[in-house]
């Protein structure tokens, strides 16, 4: 457990260290809710949004986002730089227990985005009068289960993309359709036919849908048991193809 | 043949990727104390040889044991106690030199402090310096600051000196060196034949996945150097007598200047002779193969690439 801490504190500093990285997880979500509510304010429309303001709507979609910000993306990264410059192979040639590594990319990313996500909190709610959420016990386990989820998909896309270039290809790719699709971009109402079936198969979703429940009581569904489901798949897959080299 | 209990001893190891056979039947024993060389062109099995005593690969037959351990079974006592800088392996650009002794110091339960080794290895004052930022050379110190964290009883050094210039090179023997003062027994993997000449006390020449010569370099350069030659410059005619001189090949003679062929011990036999009969001459000297012309002479000297 020490030597977990000591990675994951060397971990937040090197990820610190990168500014492109900070600035990508800590200030596009702020970016994305300047622009939608300056856009879209806070008003209520019952066709759209289901039927909750647009900024009470977004501002938990955007804490779900913020988890697949880092899981997708710099998670990705990190991992197949790592390996594709030989750091994993030294790790592992000086006995680095698998789930150390692993285990600081998860707690990273938790950091990260609970950072991220706190400061999302921050600035919305007075700006934009974001009601406060319903049951906050549940928005925790929401954000947890959340980032749990994208963590565990991060370290799997780390694990199977060659290099950091690939990781990041893919990991944006991944990030845009989802932003789009999932339910964190155009309300859900306006997405028809396939965009709205690609949209529900998205991990994030059911993320949404998740986080929605705790601060707003809505209804979520299967979300639950798929973003646990989900979680279980990713998890297993990343263990069984993580590679050293 | 080593006196003491080998510390590395591998008999016929073999190792393929699919179809391609990188190791077919590789043999050695390593003894404590000593810096042993592995030597060979680029693609001859000399990094697969070395990971497949780390347990870093799989090991498709023969018998191999390190430290007592079997790879196989126990590559993680054999990583407890041995230390290694790899081929192709890196730390986190951002990483700082205290971080990564720090960090790595962390996976040990004994050996010496991060201070000592930032100390010994002349990193003080870079210790806050990020990875990304050292020279090659203070790369190759927090290397082998790193490969020592564990107090390890043997090394594995592979490539170390490549890429490095030639000052940077001389800085890293003698911190090969340093390393076997300790006590710790040194496995250098090279492609450079004076490296090898200068510091193995013994090394096995790989080619092709086989061993195709071991010894130590002095033995290699008489057994495959094609024999010893001694020069000087005299006058008179004496090649009558020279003949007779033990060791003495070949004897040839362009006006002054005589070459005498022969091996081992040669030149003391030759020079004993000439002062026996009054000739003295000031430039008698001895020349023999290097290393690299035995390398040469016994692969094909590095074709794949």
């Amino acid at each position: 457990m020490k030597l977990l801490a000591k990675m994951s504190w060397l971990e937040l500093k090197l990820f610190l260290r990168e500014p492109l990285t900070v600035l990508f997880a800590l200030a596009l979500p702020l970016l994305v809710l300047f622009v939608m509510g300056g856009v879209f304010g806070n008003d209520v429309d019952a066709a759209y949004y289901r039927g909750v303001g647009s900024m009470d709507y977004y501002v938990p979609a955007y804490i779900a986002l913020v988890t697949a910000s880092v899981g997708l993306i710099s998670l990705p990264v990190h991992i197949a730089g790592n390996r594709d410059r030989g750091v994993l192979k030294r790790y592992h040639a000086s006995s680095m227990p698998t789930w150390v590594v692993i285990g600081s990319s998860v707690v990273t990313t938790f950091v990260i985005a609970s950072i991220s996500g706190l400061l999302l909190v921050a600035v919305a709610m007075p700006v934009h009068r974001v009601v406060s959420p319903d049951r906050l016990g549940l928005v925790l386990i929401g954000f947890a289960a959340a980032a749990l989820m994208f963590a565990s998909l991060g370290v799997l896309l780390g694990a199977v993309l060659p290099t950091a270039r690939a990781a990041q290809a893919l990991g944006v790719l991944l990030w845009f359709v989802m932003l789009i699709l999932g339910g964190a971009g155009p309300p859900p109402e306006v997405l028809t036919g396939a965009m709205g079936a690609i949209g529900d198969v998205t991990p994030l979703r059911h993320a949404v849908r998740i986080m929605h429940d705790g601060w707003l009581s809505l209804d979520a569904g299967l979300s639950w048991l798929l973003v646990a489901g989900l979680f279980c798949v990713f998890a297993s897959a990343a263990l069984r193809f993580f590679r050293w080299e | 043949m080593p006196r003491l209990d080998p510390v590395v001893s591998v008999a016929h190891l073999a190792k393929r990727y699919g179809d391609f056979v990188a190791v077919s039947d590789v043999s050695f024993d390593v003894a404590p104390g000593e810096i042993f060389g592995i030597l060979g062109p680029n693609g001859a099995g000399k990094t697969t040889t070395v990971e497949c005593l780390q347990g870093l690969r799989h090991i498709d037959g023969g018998e191999v044991s390190v430290l007592g351990y079997d790879p196989r079974h126990d590559s993680k006592s054999i990583r407890r106690r041995t230390g290694s800088q790899l081929q192709e392996s890196a730390l986190p650009e951002r990483m700082k030199v205290w971080e990564a002794l720090d960090l790595f110091g962390s996976l040990r339960t004994s050996g010496p402090s991060t201070e000592q080794l930032l100390d010994d290895w002349g990193l003080t004052d870079k210790a806050d310096t990020r990875f990304g930022n050292l020279s090659g050379g203070q790369q190759q110190r927090l290397f082998v600051a790193l490969a020592l964290v564990n107090d390890p009883d043997l090394v594995f050094l592979d490539e170390m000196t490549t890429g490095l210039d030639p000052s940077s090179r001389r800085v890293a023997w003698d911190l090969i060196r340093q390393i076997r003062d300790t006590g710790t027994t040194v496995l250098l993997v090279t492609h450079f034949m004076d490296e090898a000449e200068r510091l193995c006390d013994r090394l096995v020449i790989i080619d092709r996945g086989t061993v195709v010569a071991a010894g130590t370099p002095s033995e290699l350069i008489d057994r495959h150097g094609g024999g010893v030659r001694v020069r000087f410059t005299h006058d008179g005619s004496i090649e009558a007598w020279l003949h007779g001189v033990p060791h003495v090949g070949a004897v040839s003679r362009d006006r002054d200047r005589y070459e005498v062929s022969g091996d081992g011990p040669v030149l003391a036999y030759v020079a004993a002779a000439l002062v026996e009969h009054g000739v003295a001459p000031v430039d008698l000297r001895q020349e023999r193969a290097t290393l690299e012309d035995v390398f040469l002479a016994l692969t094909d000297g590095g074709d794949a690439e």
